[in-house]
């Protein structure tokens, strides 16, 4: 009985088995081969349900550009705001000129980044599954992303095909339909424009959106690219052009441009949803905590946004947190340099070098070693650790040894080292070099005197590997519309309202003497954007749309001679073309009125070798070889 | 067993003589060499900022052999034999370079069969002329006077003159112990241009120093400069 029950059962399994298995012949040939993979999803299948649409829009997203950012400190140190304290960093200060490819924004992976904006755009005005708003919002919101995409290419290469629509190749062994010419310059800004001004309305208006696109991020960015667009208008010069118009634009539509720029800055203004973030009375904390805090924080209008335990977190601050506080053995790498640090103005709104020395050259002593810092700009300590100042409620240890009477120097070699019978007078072990260093070619030192400050994390475990930091990247944000406003009110000829505009940012670094409307000049707006922008990536695309870059980095090499009692610190012009740093030193001499008091040396880190030299062929980005090949129509940019 | 020992010999003959197989090209071997002159005098420019292209076609994708120009106007390349085409990219150097028809920079054909020796002529903006450097009372004192070459409408202002001196023989912006300016405003007769740049302390001392002028046209990346003179003091 018990067997045929078995028997049963096995006879059952073959019978099941041989179903399923002729079953499976049964099917077509070709259906057999068409199979629906399981790893992708259907075009028509992802636009019936927004949050599938979110998460193309969310790659969309991630793949717009930036040159200078928080993932790559060290573009921060490719010009003068920052000394690369790291071994495989030292090359940006021993390279003289830059390539003509540097900064190029122009390849198959940018074409093909546009091709995909493009396809979203048309498969989204194809779908019927969606709601209209929904519909709407991604759509306004991809035109947004190709519109920034369009702009970062502007910026680097001047006029660009404009490719709107998705091109395929159809095969006939003739691509010649597929080439299109470089549009002028004007072409592209005028695109970009006109873009943001149509989606403005359609993205909503709501300033708790702050990574994705919104009314006032449509704005900024239009704000910005129509004073780029005014400022290479009113400061074109016959070189920096081109016959066919691909780049330069006439200085006759400066005006029209700024007008723009003035008129967007000033809707989000009025708009009022916006304002600067004062959250803590004390300014440079303040101003700290204005990149830190996600917390509605009002002065943010577009980020890119990280999050703990996923794999969108970043590294800035394990990168670049004090060495002697440190939770990783790392740090250190981004040193804000003196050339930056002493732009920061003093409180009476004058420009002075820091006071190391006396106007006769005899070194000034200073009982605190923060003292020579007093007295200026509220920003600088938010944007730059210095020495004798906190982060995560430790103080940093930045001081380069002793000097003794008669002039030398006992200092160490590596953080924090303990040297014996160094001292006159002191057979013990004494520490001769700070926790954080500076120490001249040490990596992770402050090599420049300083550490930065704008970006660091301060939660517990962001300078872990294994936690990192979620601290976002803010791409526009209220103080730059502020400054838009004021700048183009200016270029406008209306120094009232740029004087207004410029005090509201200027009141939160604690300069509370107003410029008055005869005091603003272009070489403040410059100073203006330099020290409430460090850090943030404007630099190069500020000095390129001044014509200001072949001026400040012409190639000549400074000295200690440039940053002592200095005249010209709000200069627009002044050279910058090396990165110089500012060391303390502990005086020792027992029985004298300054023993342990500080004195500040003006240094150039050795590792310093070139002055930066950028070339008039470098305002424009050379053309790959590739592009040019593959295209007739493409023209070379000029001066190279 | 014998049968494998073969084999293996086999193997190791096949293995060594596969080696032996010409795999390389074969190096360059003209020498191309020559200055770059207007009406016969060397232009002294800065170390590695100035070159020029050459341009060979039919080997597949087009790109350009870039030769750099020395401090002293001279350059020199090892090529290949065959035909050439020189040009320099606008822009490169204190100097003009003809134009062709359509207003693009004109090539040159250079053919190379085995070693060849060319000046090539350019316009410059400027010539530097009668520089005498001098030291004394431990200053290098300089005088020059400055012949605009290009008068008509593509011609440009002078920026500023600077006087340099290195203690090495690589003298320009960016290779100097000490400068003397003048601005182009401030400059009233082309004919008498005089700076003075007192000697910084060297270590290790050296009683001599590399010192000469260079002359930054307004809107032009590349400075014109004089030969590098050794000036003993």
């Amino acid at each position: 009985m018990k067997k045929t029950n078995q028997m049963k059962k096995i006879i059952y399994a073959f019978a099941a088995i041989a179903f399923l298995s002729f079953a499976q012949s049964c099917k077509k040939d070709s259906e057999f081969l068409d199979k629906q993979p399981t790893s992708t999803l259907p075009i028509d299948a992802v636009w019936k349900d927004p949050n599938l649409v979110l998460t193309v829009v969310g790659d969309l997203y991630d793949r717009y550009p930036d040159y200078q950012t928080i993932e790559a400190w060290w573009t921060f140190a490719v010009f003068d705001e920052g000394f690369a304290s790291a071994s495989g960093d030292y090359f940006r200060h021993q390279n003289l000129e830059y390539g003509y490819d540097a900064w190029r924004y122009w390849d198959m992976g940018v074409y093909g980044y546009i091709r995909d904006l493009n396809m979203f755009i048309k498969r989204g005005q194809e779908s019927t599954a969606l709601k209209a708003e929904d519909r709407d919002r991604f759509l306004a919101e991809a035109r947004f992303i190709r519109a920034g995409v369009y702009f970062e290419m502007v910026k680097a290469m001047g006029g660009v095909p404009l490719i709107t629509t998705v091109l395929d190749y159809n095969y006939s062994g003739d691509p010649s339909y597929l080439q299109f010419p470089r549009a002028k310059e004007t072409e592209i800004y005028d695109f970009v424009i006109s873009e943001l001004e149509a989606v403005k309305t359609i993205l909503p208006d709501n300033p708790t959106v702050q990574s994705r696109a919104t009314k006032a991020a449509a704005l900024a960015m239009e704000s910005r690219a129509a004073l780029y667009a005014g400022s290479i208008a009113k400061y074109s010069n016959s070189q920096l052009s081109l016959p066919g118009g691909e780049v330069g634009i006439s200085s006759g539509l400066a005006n029209a441009y700024f007008t723009k720029s003035l008129a967007a800055a000033k809707e989000i203004i009025d708009g009022g949803k916006y304002s600067l973030y004062k959250k803590n009375p004390n300014l440079s904390e303040n101003f700290a905590a204005l990149f830190t805090d996600k917390g509605s924080n009002p002065e943010v209008i577009f980020a890119k946004d990280f999050k703990l335990k996923t794999n969108k977190v970043h590294g800035f601050t394990i990168d670049n947190q004090p060495r002697s506080s440190a939770e990783e053995a790392q740090g250190g790498r981004l040193n804000p340099s003196l050339n930056l640090v002493q732009s920061f103005e003093k409180l009476d709104n004058t420009y002075a070098s820091m006071a190391s020395v006396d106007g006769s050259g005899n070194p000034v002593y200073y009982s605190g070693i923060t003292d020579i810092f007093a007295g200026r700009d509220a920003r600088l300590a938010g944007t730059v650790i210095l020495p004798g100042t906190q982060f995560k409620g430790k103080t940093v240890d930045i001081w380069a040894g002793y000097q003794l009477a008669d002039g030398s120097i006992v200092t160490g070699d590596n953080f924090g080292q303990n040297k014996t019978n160094v001292l006159p007078g002191n057979a013990g072990s004494v520490q001769v070099v700070g926790a954080d260093g500076p120490v001249d070619g040490l990596e992770f030192s402050a090599q420049s005197g300083f550490y930065v400050r704008k970006y660091l994390d301060p939660a517990t475990g962001s300078g872990q590997i294994g936690t990192r930091s979620d601290v976002w990247w803010i791409r526009y944000r209220y103080a730059e519309v502020l400054l838009n406003a004021a700048e183009a009110a200016f270029e406008l000829g209306d120094p009232t309202t740029a004087a207004n505009y410029i005090k509201q940012v200027r009141d939160r670094a604690g300069l509370t003497v107003a410029l008055t409307p005869a005091e603003i000049t272009f070489d403040r707006i410059v100073h203006e954007r330099k020290v409430e922008l460090a850090f943030e990536g404007h630099e190069l695309w500020d000095m390129k749309r001044w014509r200001l870059a072949d001026k400040v980095w012409n190639g000549n090499n400074m000295s200690a001679a440039d940053f002592i009692n200095a005249n010209n610190i709000g200069s627009a012009t002044r050279t910058s073309t090396q990165v110089f740093g500012l060391w303390p030193y502990k005086y020792y001499n027992p029985g004298n009125a300054n023993h342990l008091k500080y004195i500040f040396k003006v240094i150039k880190p050795s590792r310093v070798t070139a002055a930066h030299r950028f070339r008039i062929g470098n305002y424009y980005s050379s053309i790959g070889q590739d592009v040019l090949n593959g295209n007739p129509k493409i023209v070379r940019n000029p001066n190279q | 067993m014998k049968i494998r020992f073969y084999f293996m010999i086999g193997a190791l003959i096949a293995v060594l003589f596969a080696s032996c197989k010409k795999d390389n090209y074969e190096a360059p071997e003209a020498d191309f060499t020559g200055r770059i002159v207007y009406k016969g005098e060397p232009i002294s420019v800065q170390y590695g900022q100035v070159n020029f292209e050459l341009w060979q076609s039919g080997f597949g994708n087009y790109s350009a052999l870039n030769v750099n120009v020395s401090q002293d106007g001279t350059y020199s390349a090892k090529l290949f034999n065959g035909d050439y085409k020189l040009v320099f990219s606008p822009n490169q150097g204190p100097f003009l370079w003809k134009k062709n028809a359509a207003g693009r920079q004109d090539s040159i054909a250079v053919n190379i069969n085995g070693s060849k020796t060319m000046d090539i002529e350019v316009m410059p903006y400027y010539m530097i002329r009668g520089a005498t450097l001098t030291a004394a009372a431990g200053k290098i004192n300089a005088f020059c006077k400055l012949e605009k070459i290009i008068t008509n409408a593509d011609g440009k202002d002078i920026e500023n003159v600077s006087l340099y001196i290195n203690k090495t023989q690589f003298v320009d912006g960016s290779n100097n112990i000490a400068t003397q300016q003048i601005s182009g405003a401030a400059i009233s007769d082309l004919n008498n241009l005089n700076m003075s740049v007192t000697i910084p302390g060297i270590t290790p001392t050296q009683n001599y120093v590399f010192a000469r002028i260079g002359v930054k046209i307004a809107g032009v990346d590349d400075l014109i400069f004089t030969p590098v003179s050794k000036i003993g003091f």
